[in-house]
């Protein structure tokens, strides 16, 4: 629905690094902010000049995690997963977590990394990327 | 004369509230040097003799309104967080809550004596009518400041309990990346949940990939702190390490079975020696015997 | 021993900004509170739930803040209230998963785990009134009958 041309102001910003996409989300997240960027990221994986080679959504920055946004993490995840591209989230903080699993959401399809640097080298990108020692498929 | 009025309770009651308008300044003043006021409000003398003000304001506020018994007084309200405040800080200071009652009992022999010198030329009955009413006054402030200091102690020994449950759960770094909670004792559902927050700070302090539960001291586990368990393990795999849980008895895997709960998703070792080990290995980390010890590689 | 009149807050909710409001405000209420980070999380994603039920199922209302005082303990209550179709099985709509809004189906259920005290109010055709109240941890629960 965003079109071709360059996203609203209000939208959050998908950077390209490498073939990797990174998404940082930071502070209040408006549900119709975060649906866009649902779809702004299904649209530049499938119109990506390289091949995707992972998504990594940092929400170190993100105070709070309700259901709503839960799902939309999990659909990008999906989606990424069709058009062949794994999703990793990182920086979670413990009090998001620890709620998270009380209102009954342990998000289980979902690869999460301590922080960026980890999700890249999860990825197989970055810094000491020498042995992923989980590839998510092992799970 | 005014004799009809003076010796009915409520005369009195009144007489003595004119007395303490009319002295604040004195009796606060005497009473800013008592150790309950001055090692309370330590910024100056004027901060412990405006307390002292608040306390005489009350007092009279009561005295007027003829409640001189009446712990619940109106009068007391404007003063009772000023009190428990007081009350709070003697009883970290260590006194118990019958020695601040016996402080607030050494505020009246000052007091007693002002009234005695302002009343000289009364007759002796009516000196000991008010007299009567002060010391009636100054035994139900006592029973005020007991009240809050009772409460002031609950507060304080529930602090204490929760910094000894924080005490109690160390979370200790093993190896660059491993972090370790060794939990010995009963869990309750109190303790889980301090548990599981200090272990996911920790993950996030140490940079934490693998996070260890050792419950080998733990006696039982009932289903709420199998529970508890559980969720530790979603949270931390949320943010991004790996948990493991090391030490799980016979008797508690058989109440964990027993209580239908699923341990199939949860990484488990013997003891905290092989929980370590397969966090090393999983991380491609081999730790070999030095060769000083010689011996034959396995 | 009653605590004096409380202060209360009462904000819309119509809009998506208004979520983003009521969580803002509910946050800064709790801290003010003294509440722990886990409880402050805890107790604003259920508001984020139930002012999202509020807005999507119940068409719109608004939400309630009290802070409470009882002795020494502090707590605060959110009602979140609407005049929408109201909820016809309050058994089925407080069974997880269960959803008719496109969620995962948390929203009451999940938002009742993360609170203290939770009750729901509801008559088909007249709306919805949610509660829920939590107390800054760590202190003692007013006395009852202590000698």
């Amino acid at each position: 629905m965003s079109g071709l041309p360059a996203t609203p102001a209000s939208s959050v910003p998908v950077l390209a690094l490498g073939d990797v996409l990174l998404v940082t989300l930071q502070g209040e997240l408006h549900d119709a902010t975060a649906e866009q960027l649902q779809d702004h990221i299904s649209h530049r994986i499938a119109h990506h000049p390289v091949p995707v080679g992972g998504v990594v959504i940092d929400i170190s920055g993100v105070e709070i995690v309700d259901s709503f946004l839960g799902r939309i993490l999990a659909e990008i995840a999906a989606n990424a997963r069709l058009l062949a591209t794994r999703t990793v989230v990182a920086g979670m903080r413990p009090a998001v977590a620890i709620t998270l699993v009380e209102l009954g959401l342990t998000l289980p399809g979902l690869v999460t990394a301590l922080d960026v640097d980890r999700a890249l080298s999860l990825l197989g990108r970055g810094p000491g990327s020498a042995a992923p020692a989980h590839p998510e498929g092992d799970a | 004369m005014q004799v009809a009025e003076h010796d009915t309770a409520d005369g009195v009651a009144k007489e003595l509230g004119g007395f303490l308008e009319r002295r604040r300044e004195q009796i606060a003043q005497r009473w800013a040097d008592a150790p309950l006021f001055r090692t309370v409000f330590t910024v100056s003398r004027d901060e412990a003799v405006e307390a002292c003000k608040a306390v005489v304001d009350a007092l009279a506020d009561v005295a007027r309104s003829g409640r001189l018994e009446d712990v619940q007084a109106p009068g007391f309200a404007a003063v009772r967080d000023q009190l428990g405040r007081m009350a709070a800080s003697r009883t970290q200071a260590g006194f118990s809550s019958s020695q601040i009652a016996g402080e607030v009992a050494g505020l009246r022999e000052p007091t007693l004596t002002l009234l005695r010198a302002e009343f000289e030329d009364s007759s002796s009955e009516h000196l000991e009518a008010c007299l009567l009413a002060l010391t009636v006054l100054m035994g139900t402030l006592r029973l005020v400041v007991m009240e809050t200091s009772v409460s002031a102690g609950e507060e304080l020994i529930a602090r204490q309990q929760l910094q000894l449950l924080e005490v109690a759960t160390p979370v200790i770094k093993l190896w660059e990346g491993i972090v370790a909670v060794p939990l010995i004792g009963t869990l309750d559902s109190a303790r889980s949940q301090v548990v599981m927050e200090s272990l996911l700070e920790a993950i996030v302090d140490q940079r934490a990939r693998y996070a260890i539960l050792d419950i080998t001291g733990v006696p039982t586990v009932d289903s709420l702190v199998a529970q508890h368990l559980m969720k530790t393990v979603a949270a931390a795999r949320l943010m991004g390490a790996e948990c493991i849980v090391s030490g799980i008895r016979p008797a508690i895997a058989q109440t964990i079975v027993h209580l239908g709960i699923d341990l199939g998703t949860i990484i488990t070792r013997a003891g905290l020696a092989d929980a370590l080990a397969y966090a090393l290995t999983e991380q491609g980390i081999v730790v070999s015997q030095g060769p000083a010890q010689g011996g034959s590689p396995r | 021993m009653h605590a004096p009149p409380a202060p209360t807050a009462r904000l819309p909710i119509a809009s998506d900004a208004d979520l983003a409001w009521v969580r803002q405000q509910v946050r800064q209420a709790a801290a003010g509170l003294g509440f722990g980070l886990v409880q402050q999380t805890k107790l604003v994603t259920a508001a984020s739930e139930l002012a999202r039920n509020t807005l999507v199922h119940g068409g719109g209302g608004h939400v309630e803040m009290t802070t409470l005082e009882e002795g020494a303990a502090r707590g605060l209550r959110l009602s979140f209230v609407d005049n929408g179709p109201g909820i016809r099985d309050v058994d089925l709509a407080m069974t997880d998963g269960y959803t008719t809004g496109g969620g995962l189906g948390m929203g009451l259920s999940g938002a009742k785990r993360l609170v203290q005290e939770f009750t729901l109010d509801s008559r088909p055709g007249e709306g919805t009134t949610v509660t829920v109240t939590d107390w800054a941890a760590g202190l003692p629960s007013p006395r009852t009958g202590a000698p």
